[in-house]
């Protein structure tokens, strides 16, 4: 998965402007209607968790033996609200990402395979419409080879949208049959993959969103980018190290999300219960008399397993490496904005503001996580630490990718407009300088 | 067929010998310490049909500790006793769903025997056990039981200290069943007194476990001896 995280930020090269296609303004509010939708999900999906009741529905794909599009309103009780409400929403993000899919690719695609990749689409939402436990297994199988496959044409294909699509199909099958499967398999380490895979599908479509917006199009728009050609970074270099930086803060934050999601399918509530101190020091003894004595003193309401020293390591390691994130969100913040200083072109004005924002919501985050703390993990607080983290996640994506489409040497368009680039930058220190007829190569390496 | 009938005159002999040689071993376990006070549980009274069940307050049952320091709710048992378990044949322990609450918190039974789970809630249950011991051969499961729903079965072939049975739809309910592998245990109740009845003579390790006091698998352990009078042994467990 981090690979494919990865790969998905460093990809080399994105979609310019679909080929053959006229931009559709429409198409982007669907897939940030569907980005939306699945952050719903994801909130649901927390309070599910964090109220503890992933197994109040003991059969699935059936709601207490019903159809579960028919189950009674009135037996939604207690925490058979929240699992069968996941259920629902998730099952309607399912057809989302279905119409999604289907549209990129019918305006990517002519002819026979037009028609084709449509019948693949519907076949798949009938095939799911089936309940039978086969043929889901068949279908989560099958959606892990094609999202490969669609990863794959997708690198070969980077203007082409549609293999997004396919994988974003694909990935939601799999995750519809994971959650089902920790259900009936009775695997907590299902949940955590479950979990994992709710945020980076909610990455991918965020990413579809940007990628479809206007915003983008403009930006990488000949027009655009001539626009904002002599206003971009100063020095590749600090750039360059920039962007990895940015990717190791967001790939960071994805293993924190999946420490979080280690943490919340143990089902055994807070493992530390003060902040900022662990057990009033500031490493805590875990050795097993101390956490016998921790036990001891613990009376959760709901999540009973008692605490082990795995679990108070674990928490420990949550909160270095929250320390961690949020020291190199705020040093990409800093970076993003002495970089490319005052020279911003409208797309770095945005990485810029982009930075901000993912600064603040790690500033959000960490006090969140304190909050869920002192709050003796609360519901809805946990929950919004969830969210939170799927946003910051996904903002620290987005920047990436904007950030590998801009930077010289890293697309088609910046390759092309390298020697424009160049010639402005030229063009302004000579201006600045009363005249300057060096090497405007030199320039740009400064 | 005359032999078999004097086989087992004999064995019934041996055994009723057995039996009247053997004693109960008694006790009462206390608390020393100050535990921490128990929590109300105020899902359950924000719950739509929960919280019509009950006028008071209803808290967790972590330390159930009477005004001498009696401790309700600790598992004693034999360790390392040659006995076989009687689980098919004896009755099947019952617990019950009442008030959105599990009755009893902490029980005992042995392997093989059956254990019933009842409703007595005017509205839905799931019941899901959630057994460590899966290589022994106990298995989770998780069932629904509608309001008025027949009673649910449960059997599990492998010993295991407190295996949960928990509720989803009502995330604080929950209850722990001891599963022996043989006759000798008990649970005790509000007042700390225990029982474990028929014991033949000989040296022993009495174990004492309590979810929180003394955890599972260690337990509180005391060296006895019962006699053809039995033994008394009464038990201090710590709360630091």
């Amino acid at each position: 998965m981090a690979a494919a995280v990865l790969f998905f930020c460093t990809r080399p090269t994105f979609p310019v402007k679909p080929p053959g296609t006229t931009p559709s303004p429409w198409l982007n509010r669907f897939a940030v209607f569907t980005a939306l939708a699945t952050l719903t999900l994801l909130g649901m999906g927390g309070l599910v968790t964090s109220h503890g009741v992933g197994m109040a529905v003991p059969d699935w794909p059936n709601t207490y033996g019903y159809n579960m599009f028919l189950f009674p309103v009135s037996q939604w009780v207690g925490g058979i609200f929240y699992e069968h409400s996941h259920r629902l929403i998730g099952a309607f993000v399912g057809l989302l990402t279905a119409i999604l899919a289907a549209w990129l690719w019918m305006r990517e695609t002519r002819g026979r395979s037009r028609w084709l990749g449509l019948g693949a689409v519907i076949l798949v939402v009938v095939l799911l419409g089936i309940r039978k436990m086969p043929v889901y297994y068949t279908l989560a199988a099958a959606g892990v080879l094609v999202m490969g496959f669609g990863l794959y044409r997708y690198g070969r294909e980077a203007r082409q949208l549609r293999w997004l699509g396919v994988v974003a199909l694909a990935a939601v099958v799999v995750q519809g049959v994971l959650g089902g499967l920790r259900v009936v398999w009775f695997k907590n380490e299902i949940g955590i993959f479950h979990a994992t895979l709710a945020q980076l599908f909610f990455v991918l479509i965020c990413a579809i969103a940007l990628l479809t917006s206007r915003w983008w199009r403009v930006q990488t728009s000949s027009q655009g980018s001539q626009t904002s050609a002599g206003r971009g970074w100063l020095n590749p270099t600090a750039g360059s190290r920039l962007r990895w930086l940015a990717v190791g803060t967001t790939l960071l934050i994805l293993l924190q999300l999946m420490l979080g999601a280690t943490m919340r399918h143990q089902h055994a509530g807070l493992a530390i219960p003060d902040f900022p101190l662990a057990y009033g020091k500031l490493w805590p003894a875990m050795d097993a008399e101390s956490v016998m004595r921790y036990n001891q003193q613990r009376l959760e309401v709901t999540a009973l397993n008692p605490i082990t020293s795995f679990q108070i390591g674990l928490q420990m390691t949550h909160r270095i490496v929250a320390v961690a994130i949020l020291f190199c969100v705020a040093w990409v913040a800093w970076l993003t904005r002495r970089n490319a200083g005052n020279a911003l072109g409208v797309m770095g004005g945005s990485l810029r503001r982009l930075a901000q924002v993912w600064l603040a919501l790690m500033l959000v985050q960490a006090g969140l996580g304190a909050w869920t703390i002192w709050s003796n993990k609360a519901a809805d607080v946990a929950t919004a630490h969830v969210l939170v983290g799927a946003l910051s996640l996904v903002t620290g994506a987005l920047w990436c990718i904007i950030a590998f489409r801009r930077l010289p040497g890293t697309t088609d368009a910046a390759a092309a407009l390298s020697g424009q680039v160049r010639q402005t930058l030229a063009g302004d220190f000579a201006r600045s300088n009363g005249g300057f007829h060096g090497n405007p190569a030199t320039v740009t390496n400064h | 067929m005359k032999t078999t009938t004097h086989l087992a005159l004999l064995a019934a002999l041996a055994a009723g010998l057995q039996t009247a040689t053997a004693g109960d071993i008694t006790g009462t376990i206390t608390l020393k310490g100050t535990p921490p006070p128990e929590k109300p549980i105020t899902q359950l009274k924000d719950d739509v049909n929960c919280g019509k069940m009950h006028t008071e307050p209803v808290f967790t049952r972590f330390y159930v500790v009477g005004k001498a320091g009696e401790l309700a709710d600790v598992f004693v048992t034999l360790k390392g006793i040659s006995g076989k378990s009687t689980g098919p044949s004896a009755p099947p322990l019952v617990i019950d769903q009442k008030g959105c609450e599990y009755v009893p918190y902490v029980a005992a039974c042995q392997t093989g025997q059956k254990i019933v789970v009842k409703n007595s809630d005017p509205f839905l249950h799931n019941v899901h056990p959630t057994p460590v011991n899966t290589a022994g051969g106990n298995k989770e499961s998780n069932m629904a039981q509608m309001a008025g729903g027949a009673d649910l079965t449960f059997v599990f072939p492998a010993a295991e200290n407190f295996l949960r049975f928990k509720c989803d739809v009502h995330p604080w309910m929950f209850s722990y069943v001891n599963v022996v592998d043989h006759p000798y245990f008990d649970v005790t109740g509000k007042d700390g007194k225990f029982t474990i009845k028929n014991v033949p003579p000989g040296k022993y390790t009495l174990v004492a476990m309590h979810r929180r006091a003394a955890p599972a698998p260690a337990g509180f352990e005391k060296e006895i001896e019962v006699t053809a009078d039995g033994a008394k042994v009464d038990l201090v467990l710590d709360v630091k």
